[in-house]
């Protein structure tokens, strides 16, 4: 990324930041945004890894466990900010380095994943007795965490962030964690992150272990998930076992193809976009207009969504666009660059 | 256990369940020297070139590149010695410039800038800078050999292994192919597994031929070819 984009996504950002909240509710921004790293994570590790994970979100409902029993038992958030980002990021580097030397195929890895999900919504669910605690947090069952100390000003416990603040916040977070994602892509590790995707023999014939640099993808992917775990429990103020849920599991997978994989922008605009769906499909007044017996359901909506894409639309949203304009433009702004003098259509290629 | 070749395998055999696809081959490759396989379909050069390579344990029997026992280790970490290796079925990143295609074999060790400077001179020496910023998915069979050559130059191999090189090309891009093995023959030793006669002929003196899982004779390249126990068994099928 050159210095020009660099300030030109930062101008894009910005007024994106501030325009938002003038049509939708911050609250609900905050949450999208925190969907949006989600995505953003398995964008990531799908799109440019080639890792076909289905079970994201077991990381980020993870970070967000982490978050809440870390601020519980110290009575403050930075604390928990950080251990959201580790801990998950260890846990995904100690399945990844499992499946990846254990040479499991792409059908196989996606089993595993979606499966350690779903064993952890059944453990959380399972938590509900006060056995089950870890310092002064109870991981309460099904019921959830509620009532953590959320974050705040650092040193100052007291003067917390919510609202508008945490809704830039977050945001801010969301677009470092883009920029952090693109210049990894476009370092030398990404550029052979991308080959092995193309290619995983072809790189492990030019001398580079597979194995291990899957591994730290999938363990990078993992942190960031986490951390947005960390941000959705700040936004809700609680943590359930949904967050391990079947349905967050395949939404997840949902919003990175109606996006596009191959892009990080579209994943994260998926997700933005039908988590706002899921909130409108969610209103009161929507489902009364289908009678209260037969409401109108997300998930039933979200599938056909799904097959319309995979039907219609398989690239996603994003490159489709791309490849409407002729690559150009939106090319030109959102490359990742390891090399030089890289032509146009190369630079499309590895867009958004 | 001497240490005179480049490559040292012995007593090498390969079974795939029941069927022994490889039985006891010694086989010695010399510094600097250039050497083909051949051998009619199905006669275990792939297979022995696979436990070369390290995508293929052997049953049996000892290998050693430069003095290092290499059965059980992995391709990379073959390739990590310093060895090129190009596979029969063209292994290439179809997704990616041939550019980037190149950039990646250069890069491992060397730093962005040198790596830079190795693409140029490698996309210059195999002649296919003018298709640098091509998909390579989008270029032709021949064309998309040659990348992968490429991809095995930037490494700057000493021990260079080709399966098939030459299957599929044009007579021309046959023909700088050749130049090309010729000209990385200069630095580095190589094998070159072949079936195509015409071309053995240009590239190699000294021949070794498979036949059933065994090396049936070893020698000169005209030597061997006149051989009538090899033309009964290779050209007789084959020409
Ligand atoms: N994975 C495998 N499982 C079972 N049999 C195999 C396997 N790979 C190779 N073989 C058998 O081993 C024998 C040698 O095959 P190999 O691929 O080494 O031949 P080759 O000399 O390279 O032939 P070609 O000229 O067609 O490439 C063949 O009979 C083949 O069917
Ligand atoms: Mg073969």
């Amino acid at each position: 990324m050159t210095s020009r984009q660099l300030v030109l996504s930062v101008v894009i950002a910005a007024i994106v930041m501030f325009v938002l909240p003038v049509f939708f509710d911050v609250l609900n921004l905050t949450t999208y945004a925190a969907y949006a790293l989600l995505a953003l994570s398995l964008g990531f590790v799908w799109g440019y890894g080639g890792i076909l994970c289905f079970g994201q979100t077991a990381f980020y409902g993870l970070g967000a466990y982490v978050y809440a029993m870390t601020a519980i038992n110290l009575g403050e958030a930075w604390g928990g900010f950080f251990l959201a980002i580790l801990i998950p990021a260890i846990f995904a580097a100690i399945l990844g380095a499992m499946m990846f030397y254990g040479r499991l195929s792409d059908v196989y890895l996606a089993v595993v994943t979606l499966v350690v999900t779903l064993l952890l919504f059944r453990f959380m669910n399972t938590t509900a007795g006060p056995e089950y605690v870890i310092g002064e947090a109870r991981m309460g069952g099904y019921n959830g965490i509620p009532g953590f100390p959320t974050l705040h000003t650092p040193g100052n416990p007291d003067a917390n962030i919510y609202d508008e603040e945490l809704y830039y916040f977050t945001f801010i977070i969301l677009f470092v964690c883009y920029l952090l994602t693109r210049w990894l892509l476009g370092s030398p590790f990404g550029r052979v992150l991308v080959g092995l995707r193309e290619n995983e023999q072809r790189i492990e014939l030019l001398g580079y272990d597979v194995r291990a640099r899957k591994t730290a993808a999938f363990a990078f992917g993992g942190g960031l998930a986490g951390l947005a775990g960390c941000l959705y429990a700040n936004a809700a103020e609680i943590v359930t076992p949904e967050l391990f849920s079947l349905g967050l599991a395949a939404e997840a997978i949902i919003w990175v193809i109606v996006g596009g994989t191959g892009t990080l922008i579209g994943p994260m605009i998926g997700a933005a976009v039908l988590g706002h769906l899921k909130f409108v499909l969610g209103l009161q007044s929507i489902k009364q207009v289908f009678g209260k017996e037969n409401p109108l359901e997300a998930t039933l909506v979200f599938g056909m969504i799904l097959v319309l894409f995979v039907l219609f639309l398989p690239r996603g949203v994003v490159p489709s666009i791309q490849g409407w304009f002729g690559r150009s433009l939106v090319g030109r702004f959102k490359s990742g660059s390891g090399m030089r003098r890289r032509t146009r259509s190369e630079r499309a290629r590895n867009g958004a | 256990m001497a240490r005179d070749g480049v490559v040292e395998a012995r007593g090498v055999g390969v079974r795939f369940g029941g069927v022994s696809a490889l039985e006891s081959v010694d086989f010695t490759l010399a510094d600097n020297e250039l050497r083909c396989l051949i051998g009619p379909n199905g006669a275990g050069k792939s297979t022995f070139f696979k436990c070369l390579t390290g995508m293929l344990r052997p049953t049996e029997g000892d290998i050693r590149i430069r003095g290092i026992d290499c059965v059980g280790a992995h391709p990379h970490q073959i390739a990590g010695l310093g060895v090129g290796i190009k596979t029969q079925v063209p292994s290439v990143m179809n997704g990616l410039s041939v550019r980037e295609n190149i950039w990646i074999a250069a890069r491992r060790l060397n730093t962005t800038r040198s790596a830079n400077r190795i693409v140029s001179e490698t996309l210059e020496r195999i002649g296919i800078a003018d298709s640098a910023g091509d998909l390579v998915g989008n270029l032709a069979h021949g064309r998309r050999q040659l990348v992968e050559f490429g991809t095995v130059l930037a490494g700057n191999p000493w021990l260079i292994l080709l399966d098939e090189p030459a299957a599929g090309l044009t007579a021309d891009e046959a023909e700088r192919a050749v130049a090309v093995i010729r000209e990385m023959n200069e630095r580095a030793a190589i094998i070159v597994v072949e079936h195509d006669m015409h071309f053995i002929r240009q590239l190699a003196n000294t021949v070794t031929v498979l036949h059933r899982g065994r090396i049936l004779t070893e020698g000169y390249v005209d030597t061997v070819l006149r051989d009538p126990v090899v033309r009964d068994v290779y050209l007789g099928k084959s020409q």
